[in-house]
């Protein structure tokens, strides 16, 4: 079996990334600059080279004969891979405070071997592909939210007390890091035993092969025990787009880890799975859509309305900004549960809906990093908290509040956030080109509750100081260095030029 | 000429922009930059009127049948995002050019009304911070890029975001700016009207989606076979009830007075002036020109449900203690004629509904601002504390009479047509249905007589109450002379010469009719 190596370029940078960070940290021990460096060089040169490889005809390896190719480097995967690529380098930006107090080398580590499985998964064509990248993204997240338990006290700084210091803190951040994995190895045990019944019932696993042994046989297509993978599958990897009923970790240990490191879970990771499912169905269970299409269309509708629902009632910014989470998964996932009906089943609408799904996630994984590095920026990394501490922030900081409130905006899904509001329009576009006009209309009316959580973060940030609040949201000495201004400005950049050009996204994404 | 139209759109952009960059120096100077700014849109849009027709540079099109209902005058069309079928195309019309001007007029009039008088907000009482005026007229340029670009709007996509681009910015202007209740109001107005746009959006959609196209100039063409594939009423209910939430249609009106009542003086005036008609001109070309079939079938209920609107309306003012939440429900009543002219799907409902908008623009935009006036100097709006305003202000009394007057509906003033139309195109429609929805319509105006002239005795006559005797004679300033003139001057001009408003739109309402003849 030849293997074809430039296929899997970014996959061997991405893996290198993750060395060279390790090594950076050997060779100059707490030099947290040199390692970050590092790592942003890595991340780069990873989506430099999944570009031009993407740029060039289709190239598959790790080929099987007849059944296909385990790993596929296509247009798509190429777009995937550089978005993991640009998420983590953003990330990197945004941590330039948290390595300063957090162990840098296994820091960068961690966050670039957590990358590696995300430039994977896009490539992925057959189960145990997409669940090993899944993992290999999933796995070093359960550190990186565990980490802030290990703060050191920045010199002179005296701030340590609130930011992650104190017992109270590192509880927290255990309690993140445990909830996570816990709920994690039950989901992934779960999509194993999915993806597990989906080999005893079709006897394949790669994506083409499952795709053809549905097809061409329909009894097998029919069996119950077909239609019990299939839901196992998918339910397995809503897990890592935090949908219901896998979301209950989101709020908890985005809150209970460091800053960059819950923008990283509820982008990079929330595209990791939004991917799996995207490639899953589209590549393998197209048969079966009449059985995942019903199942995403309820698991797209609890999603949303349960996440916008409990946004509602939160005081915390991070667990505000998770439950969002939340809710946009349940918009993202929308398009699909619109497989439902058969109309939304020709290959045409089936395209539609996916490019719809990456449409949508890539504004979002924009808008939600400006929304995060906007914390970080006003706050400091280690600790997101109460909306009320936020209180008058743009008296202290106009620029960084215009881009928060444009993430927030633009999350809502209104003018000025452009990004947002066409990201809207794909989905529900899409969902009416499939003919499911009432999830459409769900959609809708899910959007006019989130304004209302999202209005209140606004008005408190642009409304008065409350005389109540702790003026102290001054920001921490390590939250405003250049790297986390420079990726706050890149995102904002791009959420700006996506909002007024959105052909490059949902041309990039056909 | 092109450019013009471009420009009308660029230079409140630019001026806000520039507002911006200066006001932390000097609140002032940017509050003048910003209305300069909506003086060269206003004088930038009043030229649009004159365009190459088949006889040359004219601006009448006499004789020459336009072949659709939507002929621009001026447009410009370049592609934006196609593969959600979104172009940047805007241009102007007969029917839409009344709408831009009172736009780019009234926004102008409130720019200049901020530039000498800010609303009080709780900061700067407090004296924590500076005057923040500059702000509140960088809101309105926005608001009005967004009002403009909905009347421009040729691409119903662009229509929906031009749509949405207006809603912020006025929470905005009610929440930063408005009285004692301006959260609860602003949330209110935020929440209510986004449910109108989502609505709005998934009717545009499922028009876009089905028909392929959202090119208005294609789909409300009558010989049209992209509207074959779409589900027709389902579309025009959702875009109708969408647009009704912004009109206000009874009973989707409950936002309305609450954000009146608690909005600033310019935020009323363009809320009513200008900010409601996006919902009955988006009636009129989205979901009757666009949906036809559908909108023949729901006319009956649109009608029943202006009629309940003219009387609800009408009843509330008679009930109402407060200044600005009377003239508010009064805002209910005409806009449910408005909407009534809109129902009858005949070329006098048409034209009925296009001088009531404008009508109502006007009058209502000079009540809110006297409103405001006299809420200045008073301190209340409390109609039992105002009383006898004639003895201590007898030319903002005699203003008030005027404009109260021009808005009950006396003939010779702006007000008379619309309602008088509306009235004549629902009974000449014919049927038992219409003939009665006509009469109570009439009755509905009456009441409109009863309850401005209550609102008259009570607060110009009578005898001064002591917050009226206590105010000091603070007579009209020349800033609002300025911005209130116009108004006044409009409002008899339009009412003794409605066909300078009905002239230009006459070719394509017509052809708008003939499409969607009952």
């Amino acid at each position: 079996m030849s293997i074809d190596n430039v296929a899997l370029l970014p996959a061997y940078i991405a893996a290198g990334t993750a060395l060279l960070a390790f090594v950076a940290d050997l060779v100059a021990p707490g030099r947290h600059r040199v390692v970050l460096a590092a790592t942003a060089a890595g991340a780069i040169a990873t989506g430099v080279a999944a570009i031009l490889v993407g740029q060039g005809d289709t190239r598959a390896t790790f080929c099987a004969g007849q059944v296909g190719c385990s790993y596929v480097a296509d247009h798509t995967a190429a777009l995937v891979a550089a978005l993991f690529a640009g998420l983590t380098l953003l990330v990197l930006g945004l941590s330039a405070g948290a390595v300063r107090r957090l162990p840098p080398g296994e820091y960068c580590f961690l966050l670039a071997a957590s990358m590696t499985g995300g430039v994977v998964l896009g490539y992925a064509r057959d189960l145990i592909s997409l669940i090993v990248a899944l993992e290999t993204l999933t796995l070093p997240l359960y550190l990186l939210v565990g980490l802030r338990a290990r703060v050191t006290p920045e010199t002179g700084a005296g701030r340590e007390a609130r930011d992650g210091g104190d017992p109270t803190s590192r509880l927290a951040s255990a309690q993140g890091s445990f909830t996570f994995f816990v709920v994690s190895v039950v989901s992934s045990a779960i999509a194993l035993l999915g993806a597990a019944l989906l080999y005893a019932t079709t006897g394949a696993v790669h994506f083409g092969a499952v795709n053809a042994a549905l097809a061409g046989n329909p009894q097998v297509r029919d069996m119950p025990l077909t239609g019990v993978a299939v839901v196992l599958l998918l339910a397995g990897l809503s897990f890592k787009v935090a949908a219901v009923p896998f979301h209950a970790w989101a709020p908890v240990t985005y809150d209970g880890g460091p800053v960059p490191i819950a923008a990283y879970l509820s982008t990079a990771s929330k595209l990791g799975g939004v991917i799996a499912i995207v490639s899953l169905t589209s590549h393998a269970l197209g048969p079966s859509l009449n059985l995942a299409g019903p199942a995403l269309a309820v698991l797209a509708v609890l999603t949303m309305t349960v996440g916008n629902l409990a946004a509602l009632r939160q005081t915390r910014m991070v667990r505000l900004l998770a439950w969002s989470s939340i809710a946009q998964a349940g918009y993202i996932l929308a398009p699909l549960g619109g497989l439902a009906l058969a109309r939304g089943r020709t290959s045409e609408a089936v395209g539609t809906a996916v490019a719809a799904v990456l449409g949508y996630t890539f504004f979002y994984v924009i808008l939600e990093v400006a929304a995060f590095g906007s914390i970080v920026a006003l706050r400091g990394d280690l600790d997101g908290g109460t909306i009320d501490e936020y209180r008058g922030a743009v008296r202290r900081s106009p620029l960084v509040v215009s881009v928060f409130v444009l993430a927030l905006v633009g999350l809502a899904g209104l003018p000025p956030g452009l990004a947002g509001l066409f990201a809207k329009v794909v989905v529900v576009r899409s969902l009416l080109s499939g003919g499911s006009t009432w999830l459409a209309i769900v959609v809708a009316l899910n959007a006019v509750i989130g304004l209302a959580y999202y209005l209140r973060v606004a008005a408190a940030l642009v409304g008065p100081a409350n005389a109540t609040s702790p003026a102290a949201a001054a920001p921490a000495p390590a939250a405003r260095r250049w790297p986390v201004l420079a990726a706050l400005g890149a995102a904002a950049v791009a959420a700006v030029v996506v909002g007024f050009a959105p052909q490059l996204v949902l041309s990039a994404v056909r | 000429m092109t450019a013009l139209l471009l420009l009308t759109l660029v230079l409140p952009a630019a001026g806000a922009l520039l507002a911006l960059a200066v006001y932390k120096r000097s609140d002032r100077t940017a509050r003048i930059i910003a209305a300069v700014a909506a003086g060269a849109a206003f004088v930038t849009s009043v030229p649009l009127y004159w365009h190459r027709s088949a006889a040359g540079w004219v601006a009448f099109q006499d004789g020459s049948r336009p072949l659709a209902p939507i002929t621009p005058w001026h447009e410009i069309n370049v592609s934006w995002a196609p593969l959600i079928e979104l172009r940047f195309h805007i241009g102007v019309d007969g029917i839409s050019y009344p709408l831009v001007v009172l736009t780019t007029l009234l926004t102008l009039l409130c720019c200049i009304y901020t530039v000498w008088r800010v609303p009080a907000t709780e900061t700067s009482e407090s004296g924590q911070a500076p005057q923040r005026g500059a702000l509140l007229s960088v809101l309105l340029l926005v608001i009005e890029i967004g009002i403009l670009g909905v009347f421009l709007a040729l691409n119903l996509v662009l229509f929906f975001v031009f749509f949405e681009t207006v809603l912020l910015p006025m929470y905005a202007v009610i929440v930063g700016w408005g009285g004692p209740a301006r959260r609860v109001a602003g949330r209110k107005f935020v929440l209510y009207t986004l449910l109108g746009s989502v609505l709005l959006l998934v009717g545009v959609f499922l028009v876009v989606a089905n028909a392929g196209t959202a090119e208005l100039t294609t789909l409300s063409s009558a010989n049209s076979h992209a509207l074959a594939q779409v589900p027709q009423v389902a579309a025009f209910v959702l875009i109708a009830v969408g647009l009704a939430v912004k009109s206000p249609l009874w009973p989707l009106h409950t936002w309305l007075p609450d954000a009146h009542t608690e909005a600033p003086t310019v935020g009323s005036v363009i809320l009513a002036g200008v900010l409601l008609k996006m919902g009955t001109y988006g009636l009129l070309r989205i979901a009757v020109g666009v949906l036809p079939d559908g909108a023949r079938k729901v006319a009956p209920i649109l009608g029943v449900l202006a009629v309940a609107a003219i009387l609800y309306g009408g009843l509330a003012c008679l009930a109402q203690t407060e200044l600005k939440r009377l003239i508010a429900y009064s805002s209910v009543g005409h806009m449910g004629f408005v909407v009534l002219g809109i129902a009858t799907l005949t070329q006098t409902g048409f034209q009925a509904s296009l001088i009531g908008n404008i009508a109502h623009g006007i009058i209502t935009g000079l009540l809110f601002f006297l409103a405001g006036a006299i809420k200045d100097r008073a301190h209340t709006g409390d109609l039992a504390e105002l009383g006898g305003l004639r003895e201590s202000l007898p030319r903002l009394s005699g203003l008030l009479g005027y404009a109260a007057v021009a808005s009950l509906g006396l003939p010779g003033l702006a007000g008379f047509w619309g309602e008088a139309f509306a009235v004549i195109a629902s009974i000449r429609r014919g049927g038992t249905l219409w003939a009665v929805l006509g009469v109570l319509a009439a009755f509905g105006g009456a009441l409109a007589a009863a309850y401005f002239l209550r609102l008259l005795r009570r607060v110009t006559h009578g005898p001064a109450t002591p917050v009226v005797a206590g105010m000091a004679r603070a007579q009209i300033a020349g800033y609002e002379l300025v911005s209130w003139a116009p108004l006044v001057l409009l409002a008899i001009v339009v009412g003794l010469i409605p066909a300078l408003v009905l002239g230009m739109a006459h070719d394509p309402i017509q052809a708008l009719s003939e499409v969607v003849r009952p």
